[in-house]
């Protein structure tokens, strides 16, 4: 029963909070993030924290990341802090059009030149929102509040985060890349809301990181919204890095039209709790989704990977492999549904996780799901847990390689497979080297660090 | 194509054999449960007092509970007042031989093809006959007995061997388990009951027939299996209904127990009245089976044909407790017309070095929904345990549709699970091949269905085997063979 009082206890805090700033949160904001902030929130109170009751949240406790008394950032710190003094881009050799979102808002760097193409806007969701409403019309129509309590919370708080527009047929040469920092005196509870509108034909790659400045608990609880165009072609990178104390909640939900193709990978590197999840809907015929995900876990870290993709239209292609190494008292998640809808016939769905523990105190709950409503269809789902192949092992000893040295092969294959996916070329050696080096059992924190966190 | 489509077509026309009422006089209770139902139900059986509390318990503990909506069904309100919680047919206190037995039911049963007559069978099976949950007959007592084993009627245990009752009901699947159970723990009326003692291997299958009869009853029966050291027990299980326009009821549990390295095989060919092609009538089949492999190196493998019921609700599961113990579960699940399954299979890994495998096999047809819903569950002292699952599902047509819902869950590192699934239809090079050698359309549907079930038919003892295979046909083909 004790759970259950906590929990109401808990929500309450958050509708509490909501009710206090109400006016905060109006002020200043544009229509389009206010016409759907009274609804949110009465599809967040009628929710609650979900718990671990939740179906879609059964292998995930977020009581105790929800706990502590934080800290909301409800406006923009005008403070002009040199952001890029505090910290530098962990993935040298690589060009990018740098932007900055610092506790949830938005920061553009005056200093850096990048090069993108006319008509691409990279600006704050915020004045985006007041300036151009007409590019948001679909502002939270693939975030749905009735269905995520979490996705709730965050329409009805959110002020700020990034947007990105690509208009027709343009091709962004050069990745954005969005930057992501936690830094505060105190604890903080982060809310992003994230827009990208990516029209017919474009072409773009983005990049997002993740990074916590201190040791201070935060709580980041992030919403994404992409729509992929006739034709267009997106990769989205998620590089997560944060430290032990911190709580990553991260939604991302994409719609697909005809002949798009979107990928996405998650690297959840470091992290005390990730949760993400990730919902594709295919939405036009010949779509193509693909969906990669690694992460590496120690002490008493969680990953929780949630993935859907809804095969809506016929001919569509989708792949899902998802990857984790877990240690020491780490435990992991995976979550994954394709659902084909009747009538789309010419379906290929394939969906993989693999998974290594490494110690016996280590855990893994796996649930691959497939939902088939069409008959023509070619879909599979595929779930291992386990360890390294012995008898692998023992061909690679076979020939002089000693023990350590050979699992580290093993381990540095199993991952690979993932990491050869990445396209961009910086930043799949980028993460081989961050591979290499977490299994190593190095920090994997970046070395360009200026907090030399203990993390 | 077109021809094809008429064969698929033809799938949903095929008729329920079973469908006959069969006019015997039924002592049937009035409808509706409360506590004096279940009172009157023990009072009727002349339970000793520890059954009735047991019942009891069960059905305070039920009246907290509610029905549980996680399946991938469709589930109509239930009115459980509306049902009569016990109906047998009218008898003499006991049959002592086949001319004591009722005629017509002699006759029920032969139409059925179920051996009742000692003296004519051959494929010397025991069998045990439920209708209308209550146990009307069981053969082959006496030559079972001389070995020591015990093969009676659920209610002539409590009578007879109530010290196995008290020590082993409910151990399995507690009463609380869930909202079926804890309802058939209240009102069950009779069952099964099967002891085979340390040592002895069962010269012979022993099966378990039930039959619903009675209109507006629900059936409520029970079996408990207990294995002792070294013992191996191959079981049977098959069941029918009338054909009726409205639903009924039929909430069974299945306990097994097995101690050191014994080893039981339970087989199902479920065959409860599917409900018309358009959906009217048919059985809810929510059942809860379980086993649990107490010693080491113990075996429980579960076999089933789901060809029945209008809903399945169904997970024949195992809790590894002894090392080395082993968990099979291999099944075809048919589902045509308006039918609905959700069903798969539950492996709990306690004890070390356990192994489990599941082979599901789905097909789908008409407008059917066909889930496989099954948990792996390896506990952190389950070291060197291994477990691959495998879940096929086969689509006949656009309209029906195939789920898999897997869980796995490992906790430690030197355990192995792998889980795979696919679903697909027939494909149509597979059946120009089978043309191009001169075999038609329909027979080649046939073949590749069966071929594609054949893993699993394989596992069922002979004389089952045989008649699941006329089942998928009949289910499956309408014109085929």
């Amino acid at each position: 029963m004790s759970v259950l009082v906590d929990k109401a206890d808990l929500s309450l805090k958050y509708t509490a909070h909501y009710n206090q700033v109400k006016e905060q949160l109006f002020e200043g904001s544009s229509e389009v993030l206010n016409a759907q902030r009274n609804k949110a929130f009465q599809n967040f109170v009628m929710q609650g924290i979900p718990t671990r009751k939740n179906e879609n949240y059964k292998y995930t406790n977020l009581n105790q990341a929800f706990l502590p008394n934080f800290e909301f950032v409800h406006k923009k710190d005008e403070k002009e802090t040199d952001l890029s003094e505090v910290f530098r881009c962990d993935v040298p050799q690589l060009n990018t059009n740098l932007a900055l979102v610092f506790n949830g808002w938005f920061h553009k760097d005056t200093n850096e030149k990048g090069d993108l193409p006319k008509g691409v806007i990279l600006d704050s969701l915020a004045s985006i929102s007041k300036e151009r409403p007409e590019l948001l019309e679909k502002y939270a129509s693939l975030a749905k509040t009735d269905e995520d309590p979490l996705v709730a919370l965050n329409t009805a708080y959110a002020k700020d985060g990034f947007f990105i527009y690509v208009p027709k047929n343009t091709i962004v040469e050069s990745p954005i890349q969005i930057i992501n920092l936690l830094q505060s005196e105190k604890d903080t509870f982060s809310t992003q809301r994230n827009f990208i509108l990516i029209e017919e034909g474009a072409k773009v790659q983005v990049l997002l990181c993740d990074h916590t400045l201190n040791l201070k608990k935060y709580l980041s609880n992030s919403v994404t919204e992409i729509f992929a165009g006739n034709n267009a072609e997106v990769e989205f990178y998620t590089l997560q890095n944060q430290h032990n104390g911190a709580t990553n909640l991260n939604s991302v939900f994409i719609e697909q039209q005809r002949d798009s193709r979107v990928t996405t990978h998650t690297v959840s590197l470091h992290g005390g709790l990730v949760r993400n999840n990730l919902k594709f809907i295919l939405n036009g015929e010949n779509a193509e989704a693909n969906l990669y995900g690694m992460s590496f876990m120690d002490k008493k870290q969680h990953v929780d990977n949630f993935t859907q993709v809804i095969h809506a239209k016929p001919h569509c292609e989708s792949n899902q492999v998802y990857k984790n190494v877990l240690d020491d008292t780490s435990s992991g998640a995976f979550s994954g549904q394709i659902h084909v809808v009747r009538d789309a016939q010419k379906t290929n769905a394939f969906q993989r996780n693999n998974n290594l523990l490494l110690t016996d105190n280590a855990n893994m709950q796996t649930k691959p799901q497939l939902i088939i409503d069409a008959d023509d269809v070619k879909c599979s789902h595929g779930a291992t847990v386990g360890q390294i192949d012995e008898e692998a092992l023992f061909y690679l000893r076979a020939r002089g390689i000693d023990e350590d040295k050979a699992r580290l092969m093993m381990m540095n294959a199993f991952a690979h497979e993932v990491v050869k996916e990445i396209k961009l070329e910086a930043l799949r050696d980028r993460i081989d080297e961050l591979v290499d080096k977490r299994l190593q059992g190095e920090v994997a924190r970046c070395h360009d660090c200026a907090y030399n966190c203990d993390c | 194509m077109e021809e094809q489509d008429k064969i698929l077509n033809d799938v949903t026309q095929a008729d329920y054999k079973y469908g006959f009422v069969t006019d015997i006089e039924t002592d049937i209770i009035e409808k509706g449960l409360n506590e004096d139902v279940v009172r009157l139900i023990s009072a009727k059986k002349e339970e000793p007092e520890f059954m009735l509390n047991f019942r009891l318990d069960a059905f305070k503990k039920w009246q907290k509970m509610k029905m549980p909506d996680w399946a991938y069904l469709k589930i109509p309100p239930i009115d459980l007042q509306e049902i009569s919680y016990y109906a047998a047919p009218k008898q003499g206190p006991k049959y002592e031989s086949m001319d004591e037995v009722d005629p017509e039911l002699i006759d029920t049963f032969n139409k059925l093809g179920i051996p009742l007559d000692e003296q004519k069978v051959l494929a010397g099976v025991a069998v045990d006959i439920v209708m209308d949950s209550v146990s009307v007959k069981t053969t082959f007592k006496e030559t079972l007995a001389e070995k020591g084993i015990i093969f009676c009627s659920f209610s002539d245990a409590v009578a007879e061997h109530p010290e196995l009752i008290k020590k082993y009901l409910g151990k399995v699947v507690p009463v609380a388990d869930n909202y079926f159970s804890a309802l058939n723990s209240a009102v069950f009326s009779d069952g099964s009951f099967c002891y085979i003692p340390k040592g002895v291997r069962c010269p012979m299958e022993l099966s378990t027939y039930f039959r619903i009869n009675a209109a507006n009853t629900g059936q409520f029966e029970r079996t408990l299996i207990i294995a002792d050291d070294d013992s191996y027990v191959s079981y049977l299980e098959g069941c029918t209904a009338p054909m009726r326009d409205e639903n009924q009821l039929h909430a069974a549990v299945v306990e097994i127990i097995t101690m050191d390295r014994a080893e039981v095989k339970y087989s199902t060919v479920q065959n409860w009245y599917p409900g018309n092609k358009d959906g009217v009538g048919g059985i809810y089949n929510f059942v809860t089976k379980r086993g649990i492999c107490r010693g080491e190196s113990s075996k429980i493998s579960w076999t089933q044909v789901e060809t029945g019921s209008a809903i399945t609700w169904k997970y024949p599961s195992c809790i590894l407790m002894g090392d080395n113990s082993v968990g099979e579960f291999n099944s075809v699940a048919v589902t045509n017309n308006y039918q609905q399954a959700d069903t798969g299979s539950k492996m709990i890994h306690i004890g070390k070095n356990t192994k489990s495998t599941i082979i599901s096999k789905g097909i789908s047809a008409g407008k059917s929904e066909n889930s496989y819903r099954g948990l792996v569950k390896v506990m952190p002292k389950a070291t060197g345990s291994r477990n691959f699952s495998q879940c096929d599902s086969l689509l006949l047509n656009d309209t029906c549709g195939a789920h898999t819902f897997p869980y796995i869950e490992v906790g430690n590192k030197s355990s192995v699970v792998e889980h795979e699934a696919t679903t697909s239809k027939i494909g149509e090079d597979q059946i120009f091949y089978c043309n191009q050698r001169g075999i038609d359309t329909e027979k080649a549907i046939g073949m590749i269905v069966n071929g594609y079930a054949k893993e699993v038919l394989n596992k069922l003892p002979m004389e089952f085997a045989v008649e699941a295979q006329k089942l998928l046909q009949i289910s499956l083909e309408g014109s085929v063979g």
